[in-house]
């Protein structure tokens, strides 16, 4: 089992994931506000918008104009928690209405349902559209894996993962690392559609 | 794209190619790069065993595609879906743009679908005045440009940040920077704005799942995501031979498309998709979900009994990624529109005969493509079987009927061998090179020189050499191939001296002739059988255990090509397979039978390197052998990069495209004498005849010689 942990954080970490262990959901949600706090990674200006983008593409950052966490997938009570600390901060944090927001947020918040060790992969469910558009739009995805839900290979996952497809309708995301690209010049690039950064906060439970 | 009237034409495309100096980097670089990481990729896994368990699970439900499709339909209609099946690329166009004109929508936005791309469904769409963008950032930019791909999973790979900014600062009508990053970012803010606005999406299908319904689609970018979610309306099109029983299927797939595709272990996303889904842009917020199948000859193929296995592959494009032809051309050369080994095999089928005519002719035969398969697909084999086929519909060249005759009757070939070294006795120089070219060849061939018929063929020095053995401990026979017994007899020679002190008893059946191979590569089947069975025959006389052979091509094409031609043939197949047991090349029965030991040779070889023959490491898959061997016999081995890419020889292809041979030998004559080394040994005398014709070109003096001469002087006398 903590071998499968190691092998997971290993893995994530070569797709350019960053990984981190909290004990609790209350320390996820202190790492949501302190990401979007002090490493500046909630901004007004949305990755992109200061390039030199077409007049209808400005006009679609400029829709944004607060600092926005979203968290579509945690339940009414973890929700309140959230935004309390964020409302401290003077942040957002919604839980639906994400089509208002396609111009971009800043973080997608979201507990995950499984995942796999040997590529460092997450499994989310995302039968609801808030989930898959948060997880999309925003800069950063951070997503929390309960560490007892790491499964080695995507074998051990088969059956799970099975009986998801099997009662639809259904939509499920295998996640591994942020979004990229390689298509100019066979240069990585990070985000050029979904989240620029992936943070996995495995938590010990 | 192919629109090349003939062979002429096409090879002036080539030539173009070949002076695009930034593709030519680009694909050397990622020739390079792509092996180093596939082979990292896959460092703890048994690839073959996975591959053979894809071909199997692959196989097995393209029998059974039609009950897969009835199964999926079944399933996805119970969660809401649409499903449809057309016949063909015109019928699939139809379908989604009625689809898209029954829901009003206006504006679409694509995910990357090679199937997309194989019915030209854009233009369909843009005819019935719909705006389609593509969401994939390398399709979007071939889209830009009114261009197709050039690779099945990097499409923009021929074009620079340069030719990328001027197109964007079109786009947005803004002076770009040349920046890769800010590039990138420039394409998320515009395609986000098209996201939003679109009322369809349409996605391919990597999976299709029969046992529920579901389909799976994989994306680095993330894009698919977006495409399946915003619109109101989702379509995906799937070729037929993506359906696939269960789950366990597509995940076995995972576990190689992305290693094998760009060395990566699994892509960023991995969307799987059951039904109507919740769409808040929809009236009663459910997703209008479509699949539409696509047959396009899919049905016919999986009742072919030789090209069915082409429904195996799963799109991951290494099979361009390791195809000496590609990385010189480009995809715009080497596919019309799928690419690569498979994308010649496709093209007759997806696209026809005239796309595919010139193309299917540009296959070296070097086997990179089959040795990384993530399908295990035979595909060199299956592009010779194209060609042929076009022959048989077309009528066959003369030159390629005379090439058959003449093979096929032994007497009349040997004859015609020796009677051109007469022929050749005006143009011969002493130093065994052909002054100038027989009028028979262009002047084009000219980058390397030709070497002359021996005096005397190897056959007609039998007698004398035929060593003396009273009570042997190995029993073999000796293949030759002609151009051993014809242009090369020293070799053969250095092969029976080098057993010298095992007790090697050795014959050679006069009754064998070429191994056909040439044949098979001119596309003509029938003689390469025939010659087959009469050489079959007469190894038959003989009661060695092995037979040996020094020359790598004709090795490989007894061991495996002639129990695949003789596929089916109740009375050859047993007997095909019986020969290839007994098969072995020269290394291999040096190393591992006779396991010749250092004593037996002098400690100080001179400097030496290596260039491993197509069909000896892929073919036969040898390569520890040789390489022990030269140091077992005293020789400094210096290892010389690339030493496993092909030099260019390929039998008639350096006859039909000299400049892709010429590129292919000076690349590696480079790569050799970069070693520093006074001798560039291989075993192959194909190769042989290639490299050494080069380095007389070039005035090097490097000296090429077959690894059992090179063993043979390092003997002890
Ligand atoms: S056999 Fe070699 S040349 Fe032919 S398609 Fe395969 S990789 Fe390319
Ligand atoms: S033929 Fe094989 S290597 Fe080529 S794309 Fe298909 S699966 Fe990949």
């Amino acid at each position: 089992m903590s071998d499968h942990i190691e092998l997971f954080k290993e893995k994530a970490k070569l797709v350019s994931a960053q990984v981190t262990e909290v004990a609790s959901m209350d320390e996820a949600y202190q790492f949501v506000v302190d990401l979007c706090d002090k490493k500046e990674a909630c901004q007004l200006m949305m990755s992109g918008c200061a390039e030199a983008v077409s007049d209808p593409a400005q006009e679609l950052c400029d829709t944004k104009q607060r600092k926005v966490v979203a968290a579509p997938n945690l339940e009414e009570a973890d929700f309140e928690k959230l935004a309390a600390l964020c409302k401290a901060q003077d942040f957002d944090c919604i839980r639906q209405g994400m089509r208002q927001h396609l111009g971009g947020i800043d973080i997608g918040f979201t507990v995950c349902q499984g995942g796999i060790a040997e590529t460092g992969t997450l499994m989310l469910e995302s039968n609801d559209e808030e989930v898959r558009l948060a997880t999309m739009v925003a800069e950063h995805h951070v997503a929390v894996l309960p560490k007892s839900l790491i499964k080695a290979d995507s074998y051990d996952l088969e059956q799970e993962l099975g009986e998801r497809l099997g009662n639809g309708p259904s939509y499920t995301a295998l996640i591994t690392g942020p979004s990229r690209t390689a298509d100019i010049e066979r240069v990585l690039a990070l985000g050029v559609h979904g989240p620029l950064e992936l943070h996995i906060l495995l938590l010990e439970a | 794209m192919q629109n090349a009237k003939d062979l002429k034409d096409y090879r002036s495309e080539l030539r173009e190619s070949l002076d695009n100096e930034f593709l030519r980097k680009t694909l050397d670089t990622f020739a390079v790069s792509y092996r180093a990481g596939r082979a990292n990729a896959f460092k703890d896994v048994d690839v073959k065993a996975l591959i053979k368990e894809i071909a199997d699970g692959k196989d097995e439900a393209g029998q059974h595609m039609d009950e897969l499709f009835q199964e999926f339909k079944k399933n996805a209609e119970a969660a809401g879906v649409h499903v449809h099946l057309a016949k063909d690329a015109d019928e699939a166009n139809r379908i989604i743009g009625e689809i898209a004109q029954k829901a009003d929508c206006k504006k679409i936005v694509k995910s990357k679908s090679m199937t997309a791309e194989e019915t030209l469904l854009n233009h369909h769409l843009e005819d019935l005045g719909l705006e389609v963008t593509e969401t994939d950032l390398g399709e979007w930019i071939i889209q830009l440009r009114h261009e197709g791909p050039t690779h099945m999973v990097m499409p923009a790979i021929h074009l620079s940040r340069f030719q990328v900014a001027d197109l964007f600062g079109d786009v947005t009508g803004k002076e770009q920077e040349t920046d890769i990053e800010k590039l990138v970012k420039v394409a998320r803010r515009e395609l986000r704005r098209k996201y939003a606005e679109a009322d369809m999406g349409i996605s391919g299908a990597n999976f299709c799942l029969a046992e529920s319904g579901t389909i799976g689609i994989v994306t680095n970018e993330g894009n698919a995501r977006l495409v399946t979610t915003l619109p109101r309306v989702h379509v995906a099109l799937a070729g037929l031979d993506k359906l696939t029983p269960t789950l366990h299927d597509a995940l076995r797939v995972l576990k190689v498309l992305p290693k094998n595709a760009t060395g990566q272990a699994l892509t960023s996303y991995v969307t799987w998709i059951t039904g109507a889904n919740q769409c808040l842009a929809a009236q009663d917020e459910r997703k209008e979900m479509h699949v539409v199948f696509l047959d396009n000859g899919r049905t016919a193929l999986a009742k072919d009994p030789i090209f069915k296995e082409v429904l195996r592959c799963v799109r991951c494009g290494a099979c361009a990624n390791v195809c000496p032809v590609y990385r010189l051309v480009g995809g715009h050369k080497m596919g019309h529109i799928y690419i690569g080994a498979i994308g010649l095999i496709l093209t007759y089928f997806f696209h026809g005969r005239d796309k595919a005519r010139n193309l299917v002719q540009n296959c070296i035969n070097c086997g990179a493509c089959a040795d990384v398969c993530a399908a295990g697909i035979d595909l060199p084999r299956l592009i010779k079987e194209i060609h042929a086929r076009i022959q048989d519909e077309e009528g066959h060249p003369m030159s390629s009927v005379l090439l058959g005759k003449v093979l096929t009757n032994r007497k009349l070939f040997h004859r015609l061998l020796k009677t051109a070294r007469w022929a050749q006795a005006p143009v011969k120089e002493k130093n065994g090179f052909l002054r100038h070219l027989p009028m028979v060849f262009a002047k084009e061939q000219n980058f390397r020189a030709l070497p002359a018929i021996a005096d005397k063929a190897f056959r007609d020095l039998w007698p004398d050499i035929k060593p003396n053995v009273a009570a042997p401990k190995y029993k073999v026979a000796l293949f030759s191939g002609c151009v051993q017994d014809f242009v090369y007899p020293d070799q053969l020679t250095a092969t029976v001296r080098s057993f010298d002190g095992h007790d090697v008893a050795v014959d050679f059946p006069m009754e064998q002739s070429c191994c056909g191979l040439p044949a098979q590569m001119m596309g003509e089947l029938k003689a390469a059988r025939d010659v087959a069975r009469q050489n079959i025959r007469a190894f038959e006389q003989s009661d060695a255990r092995y037979v040996i052979c020094s020359c790598a091509s004709c090795a490989s094409h007894l061991k495996h090509g002639y129990v695949k031609l003789l596929q089916g043939d109740h009375v050859w197949e047993p007997r095909a397979k019986a020969f290839a047991e007994k098969i072995i090349d020269y290394s291999s029965f040096m190393s591992d039978v006779l396991q010749v030991q250092p004593n037996e040779f002098q400690d100080k070889g001179s400097k030496v390197t290596y260039h491993a023959p197509c069909h000896l490491c892929r073919g036969l898959n040898v390569k520890d052998a040789p390489r022990d061997l030269m140091r077992t016999a005293g020789l400094d081995y210096e290892p010389c990069n690339e030493e496993e890419v092909c030099c260019g020889f390929g039998g008639t292809f350096s006859m039909k495209f000299p400049e892709l041979s010429s590129e292919l030998l000076n690349k590696k004559l480079s790569d050799a004498e970069a070693t520093g080394a006074e001798e560039l040994l291989t075993d192959c005398p194909g190769c042989i005849m290639q490299l050494r014709g080069g380095v007389e070109r070039r005035g090097s003096s490097l000296k090429v010689r077959h690894i059992a001469e090179a063993v043979a002087e390092q003997r002890k006398k």
